[in-house]
């Protein structure tokens, strides 16, 4: 029929072809959103009279949640966390060590890739348990093995603590999504660039960047919003000590579920929703705005 | 070909995930299931009423009911993620038929609609039930709100210091003790420092501790200052009792190394403190009668002490000076209590009164109890039992007499959130006055505005 109806389905059963997903979609995605949205304004609560029978508060939630200060401090922090472990950690390590196995092969890539697969495919409550053992106050293997007993690290250090937990997590990510786009790069551009007298950095800063730009702003992309949504250093340290660690989603968890203050918790997960979509909308902008300038140096000049 | 069995895959999963949806848990076949939940497991927290529901209520009531079956539903969590759980479970109108529940709970749960008063789900029976002549007045009302019975009270407690009398005779002090003032607390702590006790006294503080913080620490000491948290309709602000008790706070974890602040900061700070008396590293530790059946409890422990009953004293909580407690009192408690409730949305309600009425019977309560203290809701269960314990005789002779209990009010879990990270401030560095300055402002948020907070 049309030139776009490549499948050549017509314009009904294509509907009806997608119609169950978005279906889905609709029920799980869109419905729970707005829900979210409609139970901000109320003063729903987990349990009592306002568990019953919750009123029309307005924005008072909202109001409530950008003028408390544990709101701001959390939103720091959490931008810290993501900074720390996710950008400069997970993405930093994860692109180094695809860099340093590039050309090896054998044992000893088997072998590193496979514990740092462990610590991503481990499931988060029990490497949480794992690493309080560690880097706990009395018992820890960690104080064991520097002989500092007693040296209290979730408690002395706790954000520092729970980045380097992330960054020992979700390594294996980046990683692996660094070492499938770097064998897109043609050793043959890395020889020309070696013989053109290029070092380690000029290589990487000239050749191979440029080359999986897309993949290191798709890369960023997932592990910010993930890590910004991360639970488990609750496991660690609690959101402790004085909130010191309170990272956003701990934050939600203790208004809305230990002070039951569920309205207030939707306020509060209606912008954490607001703050990754504008996340996502900066990385998708960086993506599309790298694209132009590859497009526009590939079309010019039609092979000779 | 291809697309046509894609499009099968899609429409089977969509059927599936459409039918899933239907198909609820429930009786099925000719038996019915009966459900008990509770925060307690074998081997953990908890862990004696754990045995006792599995290895005697359940074989016993199904001897007595041939087409039931029970189960049990264990945990072994803070109580206020067990409880978020339970709601949360009510909520969604599913969760076990009998379910255990903190008293002080019973107010919110019942004003939320979660759980219906017992007539109303277990029918007319409830009434008759013989038990109820031998529940105090005063032990019923930890089930009741509004006047009507929601749950069956499991027994009540009392709060005392416990001492380690092993540290005591080291530092040179009596085994026999019983401080008068807040001041002889700290000699005596001063003492034990001196003697090379590295946590002389553990008084639970901050927000990990949760709950603990307030029952165990803030609240009795309240009431030793001479305030209750909530009277006459006004709850206490940043009084000049909140600033004395807050002042202890500092005086034990202000640099004065009488405690050790670290461990009120730490996520298990509980459990480590718990740990860390059994160990003989704690001096004086106020806990509830709970720490002694449940943890240094010899065998079945989380944390047992072998010497327990000749290493282990317990001692009332003294007022910050004699007669300067609430209502003149010399010496204070704090006291709560567990209660069983029936599930309203439950599919055979009427078998779950049996269930709970079953679990409260003489006969059950007698067997919860062999050989452990405990002070059960039943006169005479408590008349028998009374006699062999003597911490049990103790906190019913001794301590229920002066004890208080918490409002049974909605906003009460904020307010005690509030009163835990009042004594976190001053554990990390804060003055009282800094402390209390910032709770004053809190409550007010909680509670409605300064007029419903008194001085």
């Amino acid at each position: 029929m049309s030139v776009a109806d490549a499948a050549g389905l017509g314009r009904g059963r294509a509907i009806a072809f997608v119609l169950p997903a978005l279906a889905l979609i609709a029920v799980f995605l869109v419905f729970p959103a707005l829900w979210t949205i409609y139970l901000g304004l109320t003063d729903y609560r987990l349990t009592g009279l306002a568990a019953a029978e919750p009123r029309f508060v307005g924005v008072d939630n909202y109001t409530g949640a950008l003028s408390d200060p544990r709101f701001l401090t959390s939103l720091w922090l959490t931008l810290a966390y993501v900074g720390g472990s996710a950008v400069i950690g997970q993405a930093g390590l994860g692109f180094t060590l695809a860099w340093l196995l590039r050309t090896r092969t054998g044992p000893v890539r088997r072998v590193l890739e496979g514990v740092v697969l462990l610590a991503w495919i481990l499931p988060s409550t029990v490497v949480g348990f794992l690493w309080y053992a560690l880097l706990d106050s009395d018992d820890g293997t960690l104080n064991a093995l520097l002989s500092t007993p007693g040296l209290a690290w979730l408690l002395d250090y706790p954000l520092l603590s729970i980045i380097v937990f992330n960054v020992w997590r979700g390594t294996a990510f980046s990683m692996m999504l660094y070492s499938a786009a770097l064998e897109n790069v043609p050793p043959s551009h890395l020889e020309t660039a070696r013989l053109a007298g290029a070092g380690v950095f000029q290589q990487l800063r000239d050749v191979v960047v440029p080359l999986i730009r897309r993949h290191i702003l798709t890369n960023l992309l997932l592990i910010s919003l993930w890590t910004f949504n991360d639970f488990t250093p609750f496991v660690l340290t609690g959101g402790g000590p004085e909130g010191r660690s309170e990272i956003l989603p701990v934050y939600v968890y203790r208004v809305a579920l230990k002070d039951g203050q569920l309205g207030a918790g939707a306020a509060i997960s209606f912008l954490i929703l607001l703050i990754n979509l504008l996340f996502a909308l900066a990385y998708l902008r960086l993506l599309r705005g790298r694209r132009r300038p590859q497009e526009a140096a590939a079309t010019p000049g039609p092979p000779a | 070909m291809r697309l046509l069995s894609r499009t099968a895959l899609i429409g089977a999963i969509a059927a599936l995930t459409l039918t899933s949806c239907g198909t609820g848990g429930g009786a099925d076949g000719g038996s019915t299931v009966l459900t008990i939940a509770a925060n307690s497991i074998e081997g953990g927290k908890n862990s004696e009423t754990a045995q006792w529901i599995k290895q005697w209520v359940i074989p016993e009531f199904e001897k007595t009911h041939p087409d039931v079956k029970v189960l049990f539903q264990q945990s072994g969590v803070d109580d206020e993620q067990y409880k978020t759980k339970v709601a949360l479970d009510l909520k969604s109108r599913t969760g076990a038929d009998v379910i255990d529940l903190d008293g002080i709970w019973v107010g919110e749960f019942a004003q939320a609609g979660y759980i219906k008063p017992l007539t109303d789900v277990g029918g007319a029976t409830v009434g008759q039930w013989e038990g109820w002549a031998q529940i105090p007045e005063a032990v019923q009302g930890l089930g009741i709100f509004d006047g009507k019975k929601y749950g069956l009270p499991q027994g009540t407690d009392g709060r005392v210091l416990f001492y380690n009398k092993t540290l005591f005779a080291k530092a040179g002090l009596p085994a026999d003790w019983q401080p008068t003032s807040w001041q002889e607390i700290i000699d005596a702590g001063v003492k034990l420092k001196a003697a090379g006790v590295p946590a002389p006294i553990q008084l639970n503080a901050g927000t990990a501790m949760g709950e603990a913080t307030t029952m165990q620490g803030v609240l009795p000491l309240l009431a030793g200052a001479g305030a209750e948290i909530y009277s006459g309709g006004k709850w206490t602000g940043g009084s000049p009792a909140m600033k004395d008790v807050l002042g202890l706070y500092q005086r034990i974890y202000g640099g004065s190394g009488l405690g050790d602040p670290r461990l009120q900061q730490d996520a298990k700070g509980r459990d480590k403190s718990f740990a860390r008396f059994a160990e003989g590293e704690i001096g004086i530790l106020a806990e509830s009668d709970y720490f002694w059946r449940s943890v240094i409890e010899p065998q079945a422990g989380v944390a047992p002490m072998k010497d327990r009953d000749q290493a282990v004293g317990y001692a009332k909580i003294p007022a910050v000076r004699p007669g300067g407690g609430v209502r003149g009192q010399d010496f204070v408690s704090m006291s709560g209590g567990a209660v069983r409730v029936l599930n309203p949305f439950s599919k055979s309600p009427r078998l779950a009164w049996d269930l709970l009425a079953f679990m409260h019977s003489a006969a059950a309560t007698k067997s919860q109890l062999a050989g452990q203290a405990r002070i059960s809701s039943r006169t005479d269960v408590n008349d028998e039992v009374l006699a062999a314990d003597p911490m049990l005789k103790y906190i019913a002779d001794e301590v229920l007499p002066l004890t208080a209990y918490r409002p049974g009010l909605a906003v009460y879990p904020q307010v005690s959130t509030a009163l835990q990270e009042a004594t976190a401030a001053v554990v990390s560095g804060k003055t009282p006055d800094e402390a209390s300055a910032a709770y004053q402002s809190a409550l007010e948020g909680i509670v409605g505005g300064a007029a419903n907070v008194g001085g």
